[in-house]
């Protein structure tokens, strides 16, 4: 256990969090458990949950936020997810879309294949964005700083990153029961 | 040849209004023009200019991604687990590298196996030339609207004029 293990929330508290500030923006969640949390924690049309394509989540929503200019797209990323799709920090960071918002959830492993570390407790991926050139970059530990750094981030013009460092510890949530095609329908109705 | 400004045109009448993806020398002159036009959004990976489309697709957009065919080496996981399963179409427009083993090493593999890898994926897909390319783009649309999934035009040396004729 991490020193600071004991402290931080968990990732479905800070989802919890966040998805109260929310109602009607399209949200992108990366596969794995961050998905399967957000669908159980809250349920909404404008939930696109993934299933596969690790690493893409960002890349999607920067589809969505290039389509759709005058919404603002949050994506729910985690550590492992950005490392694989890195380079899209990096697209983000050039086109500079006003209307993007990813959130990562940083416990530091691989949660949903069983907690086999990744490399982000030595390479802070925020400043990663920041150096490519996401125009407002936080990184919090608690629920206090997330909910007023989020509110903030909502307020301004992207691309915005806010890092949260979350512990180990994973809902007992089921899998997407939604089917893929359901929720491509489901989602493009309710962004339209 | 097929000159690059009425390539492009063709896919706008068809209504194709978001254009992404990573450049080959084969595309060259697709890609200035499009640029010209103001309509490439340029990708760094080809997986993540298939995902770009498919976020653009759910936007509302009518999406292509130009790629070398090496790329769609790069992009298979994202078209099987996220195109085909979440039912995402978009135009693949893929540059033949490594037809008829003439290309250099590195295409000579790729080249000679991609039709049957598309055929595998079970991804539809035609190669352009320039007298049956009416028909080529209507496939295209049609395949595109009707069954919703990735469909790929491939360009093969010389059909497209390219930037450095
Ligand atoms: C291409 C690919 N490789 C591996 C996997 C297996 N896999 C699914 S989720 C996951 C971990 C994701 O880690 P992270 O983004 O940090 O999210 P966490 O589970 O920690 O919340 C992995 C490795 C996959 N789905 N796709
Ligand atoms: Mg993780």
């Amino acid at each position: 256990m991490r020193p600071e293990q004991g402290t931080l929330i968990s990732r479905a508290q800070a989802m919890a969090a966040l998805l109260e500030l929310l109602t009607d923006q399209p949200v992108i969640i990366c596969n794995g458990f961050p998905s399967r949390e957000a669908q159980k924690l809250v349920d909404r049309p404008t939930h696109f949950y993934m299933i596969g394509s690790m690493g893409s989540a960002p890349a999607i929503a920067l589809g969505v936020a290039l389509a759709k200019p005058h919404k603002q797209v949050i994506t729910f990323d985690g550590d492992g997810n950005v490392l694989m799709g890195m380079g899209t920090l990096a697209t983000v960071a050039a086109l500079k879309p006003k209307n993007f918002i990813h959130v990562v959830f940083d416990n530091e492993v691989y949660g949903t294949t069983g907690n086999q570390p990744t490399i982000s407790n030595v390479v802070p991926l925020e400043k990663v964005a920041k150096a490519a050139g996401y125009t407002n970059v936080e990184r919090v530990l608690d629920l206090d700083d997330l909910v007023y750094e989020f509110k903030d981030m909502l307020k301004k013009d992207g691309p915005s990153m806010l890092l949260i460092k979350v512990n180990e510890f994973a809902e007992d949530a089921g899998r997407v029961v939604l089917d893929p095609p359901d929720i491509t329908k489901r989602f493009m109705k309710a962004i339209e | 040849m097929i000159e690059s400004d009425a390539f492009v045109q063709a896919l706008q009448d068809m209504g194709v209004n978001f254009f992404t993806g990573v450049p080959d020398s084969m595309l060259g002159g697709i890609i200035a023009e499009l640029m010209d036009r103001r309509l490439y959004t340029p990708a760094v990976r080809e997986d993540e200019a298939v995902a770009m489309a498919a976020g653009a697709y759910m936007g509302g957009k009518v999406p292509a991604v130009l790629m070398q065919n090496s790329g769609l080496g790069t992009s298979l996981n994202t078209l099987i687990s996220l195109n085909l399963i979440y039912h995402q179409p978009c135009i693949l427009i893929v540059s033949w590298r490594g037809q008829g083993g003439k290309d250099a090493p590195e295409h000579l593999v790729m080249g000679e196996v991609m039709p049957q890898l598309l055929d595998t994926m079970k991804i539809p897909h035609r190669t352009l030339t320039e007298a049956g390319a009416i028909e080529d783009f209507k496939w295209i649309a049609e395949t595109f609207m009707k069954q919703r999934i990735p469909v790929a035009l491939f360009i093969t040396k010389g059909v497209v004029k390219g930037l450095h004729p």
